[in-house]
């Protein structure tokens, strides 16, 4: 294990990627089935970009931003609704709660990977230490 | 009458090598998500001749490392699989510590020794 970056690095930087991933995923879902009364103010579901970084034989995976997807808002006819534009219509958040379920239960696992990989590490590391 | 360098070179050495293979996998797993990353993996068998034969175990492991081919293409150019992945990390961890357990009995024959029990 050389290097300035050994494998708890990695995983431990992983698991704060798919962490970052995670919380977009909450707003994106919180956002979902709000209105608003013009189509530039609407929210757009955010999305990590997820980079590997490698150092000596080993990669890790940071966030290097966070992007606004560009999908379109969808308009919807209330006039009932108090904010509805003159016309009365609404734009309804540009988040596709399907698809965010499916990233999340995706994020949830490749987060458990990376907890497993920490536990195998810990235990080997431990077992080699304590050599009698 | 071998050094002690020469009595723990074959087990030392493939310990070291399975901890490199683990430093990989782990890679592999961060990465699971990452579009592009191609998965990497040391062939342990031909790492390990090299390393007998006399090359430096660091050496061995850069020689034999190279890039996983996947059983199904991923359309963001990922070849990390996760079901591989995880089967490789745990053989490859088994395997690290019945290494480890070789050394303990090579060490442990030799304090017998020095003891003279």
């Amino acid at each position: 294990m050389s290097g300035s970056m050994n494998v708890f690095d990695v995983a431990s930087r992983a698991m704060s990627a798919q962490m970052v991933r995670l919380n977009t995923t909450a707003s994106n879902l919180a956002n979902a089935r709000t209105d608003y009364s013009s189509k530039d103010e609407a929210f757009r579901a955010m999305r990590p970009v997820f980079r590997s970084v490698m150092e000596d034989n080993m990669a890790t995976v940071d966030v290097e931003r966070v992007v606004q997807t560009d999908a379109e808002p969808q308009k919807r006819y209330d006039p009932s609704n108090p904010i509805a534009d003159k016309d009365g219509y609404v734009w309804e958040a540009a988040v596709d709660e399907t698809s965010e379920l499916i990233d999340m239960l995706e994020t949830a696992r490749n987060y458990q990977n990376n907890v497993q990989v920490l536990q195998t590490a810990k235990s080997l590391i431990l077992e080699t230490v304590r050599n009698q | 009458m071998p050094s002690l360098d020469q009595v723990f070179a074959l087990n030392g050495g493939a310990l070291k090598l399975r901890s490199q293979r683990l430093n990989m996998l782990a890679s592999n797993i961060a990465n699971a998500s990452t579009p592009g990353y191609k998965a990497k993996d040391l062939d342990f068998d031909r790492a390990m001749q090299q390393a007998q034969n006399g090359s430096s175990v660091e050496k061995a492991a850069s020689d034999h490392t190279g890039f996983r081919v996947p059983l199904q293409p991923s359309l963001d150019g990922n070849t990390v699989e996760l079901s591989v992945e995880q089967t490789l990390f745990a053989e490859n961890a088994i395997q690290y510590r019945t290494t480890l357990s070789f050394l303990q009995g090579q060490v442990s024959s030799i304090k017998r020794a020095l003891k003279g029990e």
